[in-house]
């Protein structure tokens, strides 16, 4: 490198990467000869193998008759069936009883009870929320499992090892998506909030009016949701990573668990119920109902928020 | 003794809790809370069998501080705890069997969940069979099928994805009929609860009124059922299911999944339609043909597969077809023989797929059956138990199998006209049975003439006990079938 040229202005520098005397590159990029790709004799062999099989059985199938034949006859066979299906329950359901008749079947003691006697056997004012958290708690108690399973079943599916996650790096789930976005980083800075407050209202005013921890949970989901995608995961785990989640979803579980657990047993055994029913309209109101809701509300918004992340990134 | 009574519900209860608490407990504690699990359960679940044997009758438990029809019930009888006791035996056993296939084929990371989905598992099978409630069936038909789904692919091949999907998507038709239906019977009858359904029903059908309807309803839940449980035309998910899931969700979904719904199914045939007015449907006739066939057809296709695995798969079409031709007699002995079939095809179809475990590790891992030849000198215990379970499925006398068939033999002559088409297919898939898996253990006890560098190191105890256990297991069925009969029909007679 001519060291008398450096020194000097840049006009000079230019001109001697023009002549080609000087790289700009040397020395501050890694640059290497690209070796040949040459693969391996084995490799050469399956791949020919493959193609010949692959050309063997699925090029076949359009000259294959019997195949062809096969596939037009389970077509027509399948919309025929289908359709003969759909007729055949039209017509069972035309022959049902007719909606909104005071003779129907389902007008029957079952619902007049839950109708008149809720309020003052559930303490609930909302009588779906008594009739699902009081009458038929197990049942809800079931339907909650329902979610937990279907957690575990995604985690079975989509569970990305903890160390791959970190290799991965911030970058790779987001992809598709604008990074710190500043619309939607301040949508979601004025949303959040009111999204949560709103949670946790539906949560809480489950037994008073319209709401209870299946749709309140669903809305801190949501709540969460957005916050994650605006502000990214680093950000979100700072309160709501894995122990956190687990913690949360294990506690409200067993919480549910153990509250209606107490429930059926004293229940069934004709044992004094401790739980008191308060005053029908007051927040502290409605025996067990309370309680479970606000642990249903937890476990709904820990199983949307585990969906999105477990799809969007295989893990919390 | 009053204090039994609460034993049924807290069963249920604290396998959902187990299931639960595992859900954060790293793999080994999860293994031991489920092995503490089970074997509370058994005790709970006999203490159930003794008692109610004991008092004679069954009882209903109120879950809650509401009656029936307003409030969930769960209800115990004999037959019921039976039931209940066998599934959990069986399912510890199937555990056992499989589990270094499970240490070895299952990511390290995701064991814990496996005993998560197994817990909930047992916590469904347990409340389908005790549930007096269809709503509460459903929910926990739900569990079952979510859960089943998570045992087949979290031995993550792309074979058991492509196979969990398959099993997700007909096991989901069967649940959307099965719902249906249960919304065509309350809106006909307005209970959920199963006694009063009963008698809405009788009702209904000594009137008249609503017949088109309510025979549709019966054939909606019959047909979700009967896919769920893979009768005939609707097993296709069957084979690749148990075929390469890993060996102890195989011996689960095939021994007590299925089963679970059939005696869901049998529960509702006695417990909601009423015996009488099922028959009446001529829903009865429509299984007793598609039995029939499964039973021909499934064995068919099992002596034509060259994978041992998918070949057991096949048999499970085949034994499920004469469970179905069981309850398709309509009679109370045909009744008697399907449910008897239920114990002793999960007795003999949960040791083949365990011993089937040892002889394909025995054979690099292989489940073709040119790889097989020889492996029961390879792996002595395997091959014994693999041969006694071949010859329960073929119906040798002292084996569960052989009084299973003569069970149906009988319920065949009872029945006019039946008689003929019932006796001949069941010979006739005799020999078939006999042909695969004699073929089997033909082959599996062949000196091979190549060596092999397959496991040399001994089972594992756990191993050798499940087989053992379950060999016991068959041979007690067989053997002392005459007082398992006796508990079969005194549990009949309290549905009733």
């Amino acid at each position: 490198m001519d060291k008398k040229k450096e020194g000097k202005e840049k006009a000079g520098r230019f001109q001697s990467w023009l002549d080609g005397e000087t790289d700009i590159y040397a020395g501050v990029m890694e640059t290497r000869p690209q070796k040949e790709y040459e693969p391996s004799p084995y490799f050469l062999r399956q791949q020919e193998k493959d193609r010949r099989r692959i050309a063997e059985r699925v090029n076949n199938v359009e000259h294959n008759k019997e195949y062809r034949f096969f596939k037009r006859v389970y077509r027509v066979l399948a919309v025929v069936f289908a359709l003969s299906f759909i007729v055949l329950l039209v017509m069972a359901v035309s022959w049902l009883p007719p909606v909104g008749q005071a003779a129907n079947p389902d007008n029957n003691e079952v619902s007049a009870r839950y109708i008149e006697n809720g309020l003052q056997e559930t303490g609930s004012v909302n009588i779906v929320t008594g009739m699902i958290l009081t009458y038929r708690a197990f049942d809800t108690f079931g339907e909650t499992n329902v979610l937990f399973i279907a957690t575990c079943c995604v985690m079975v599916m989509l569970l990305v090892d903890e160390a791959l996650l970190k290799k991965q790096g911030a970058d790779n789930d987001r992809k598709y998506e604008p990074k710190n976005d500043a619309i939607l980083q301040g949508m979601a800075f004025v949303l959040c909030p009111v999204i949560f407050i709103f949670g946790i209202y539906v949560i809480l005013g489950g037994h008073l009016g319209p709401g209870g921890g299946f749709s309140g949970g669903a809305v801190m989901g949501a709540g969460l949701i957005l916050y994650v995608s605006a502000f990214g995961f680093q950000k979100t785990q700072r309160f709501f990573n894995e122990t956190v989640y687990k913690t949360a979803k294990i506690t409200s579980l067993v919480m549910y668990g153990l509250v209606g657990s107490y429930f059926y047993i004293t229940g069934a055994n004709g044992l004094e119920n401790h739980i008191p029913l308060g005053l029908p309209g007051h927040i502290l109101s409605g025996g067990i109902i309370l309680p479970i809701n606000i642990c249903v509300g937890i476990e709904v918004a820990c199983t949307m928020y585990a969906f999105y992340a477990l799809f969007r990134r295989g893990g919390l | 003794m009053e204090i039994i009574r609460n034993f049924p519900a807290v069963s249920i209860l604290l396998c959902l809790f187990a299931g639960i608490v595992s859900s954060g407990l790293k793999a080994k504690a999860a293994k031991r809370l489920n092995g503490i699990l089970i074997g509370t359960e058994i005790f709970l679940n006999l203490c159930t069998l003794y008692y109610t044997t004991v008092t004679g009758e069954a009882f209903v438990y109120v879950m809650g501080r509401f009656p029936a029809p307003w409030g969930n019930e769960i209800r115990a009888g004999v037959l019921e705890a039976l039931l209940a006791l066998f599934v959990c035996v069986v399912m510890l056993l199937s555990l056992w069997g499989g589990e270094r296939q499970l240490q070895e084929k299952i990511a390290e990371d995701k064991i814990f969940l496996y005993y998560v989905l197994a817990d909930h598992l047992l916590c469904s099978l347990l409340a389908l069979i005790y549930t007096n409630d269809l709503f509460t069936a459903y929910v926990f038909v739900e569990i079952n099928t979510i859960s089943a789904c998570g045992l087949i692919m979290i031995r993550q091949t792309g074979r058991t994805i492509e196979a969990a999907v398959r099993y997700m998507i007909m096991s989901l038709l069967g649940s959307g009929l099965l719902l249906m239906g249960l919304c065509m019977l309350y809106d006909l009858t307005g209970h959920l609860l199963m006694s009063n359904i009963q008698e809405a029903v009788a009702r209904l059908h000594a009137s008249g009124e609503y017949g088109v309807p309510l025979t549709v309803t019966i054939g909606l839940m019959t047909v979700g059922l009967a896919i769920k449980s893979a009768l005939f035309p609707f097993h296709t998910w069957v084979p690749d299911a148990y075929g390469y899931s890993a060996a102890s969700s195989a011996a689960i979904l095939s021994s007590l999944v299925s089963k679970g719904y059939i005696f869901l199914l049998i529960k509702i045939i006695y417990r909601v339609i009423g015996f009488d007015v099922f028959h009446d449907t001529k829903i009865v006739n429509v299984l007793f043909i598609f039995g029939l066939a499964g039973m021909i057809f499934g064995s068919l296709s099992a002596i034509q597969e060259n994978n041992i695995r998918r070949m057991i798969a096949f048999s499970s079409v085949a034994q499920i077809g004469y469970i179905y031709m069981g309850i398709g007699m309509g009679t109370q002995a045909g009744m008697l023989a399907a449910i008897f079939h239920i114990f002793s095809h999960a007795a003999s179809k949960s040791l083949l797929f365990v011993a089937c475990v040892g002889l394909t590790d025995a054979s690099g891992g292989s489940v073709k059956f040119q790889d097989l030849t020889g492996a029961a000198y390879r792996n002595k215990t395997a091959g014994a138990a693999f041969a006694a379970g071949s010859l329960s499925m073929v119906g040798l006398p002292l084996f569960s199998g052989f009084i299973s068939k003569l069970l149906f033999a009988q319920a065949a002559v009872q029945n006019q006209g039946k008689m003929l088409p019932a006796l001949i297919v069941l010979a006739l898939s005799t020999i078939l049975n006999a042909i695969y898996f004699m073929k089997t253990v033909i082959r599996i006890y062949t000196p091979a003439q190549t060596g092999y560098e397959g496991r040399t190191a001994g089972n594992p105890k756990l191993f050798t006990a499940a087989c053992v256990l379950l060999v016991v297991l068959n041979l007690h069925l067989g053997c002392l079938s005459q007082s398992w009969e006796n508990l079969i029909m005194k549990g009949l007679g309290m549905f009733a």
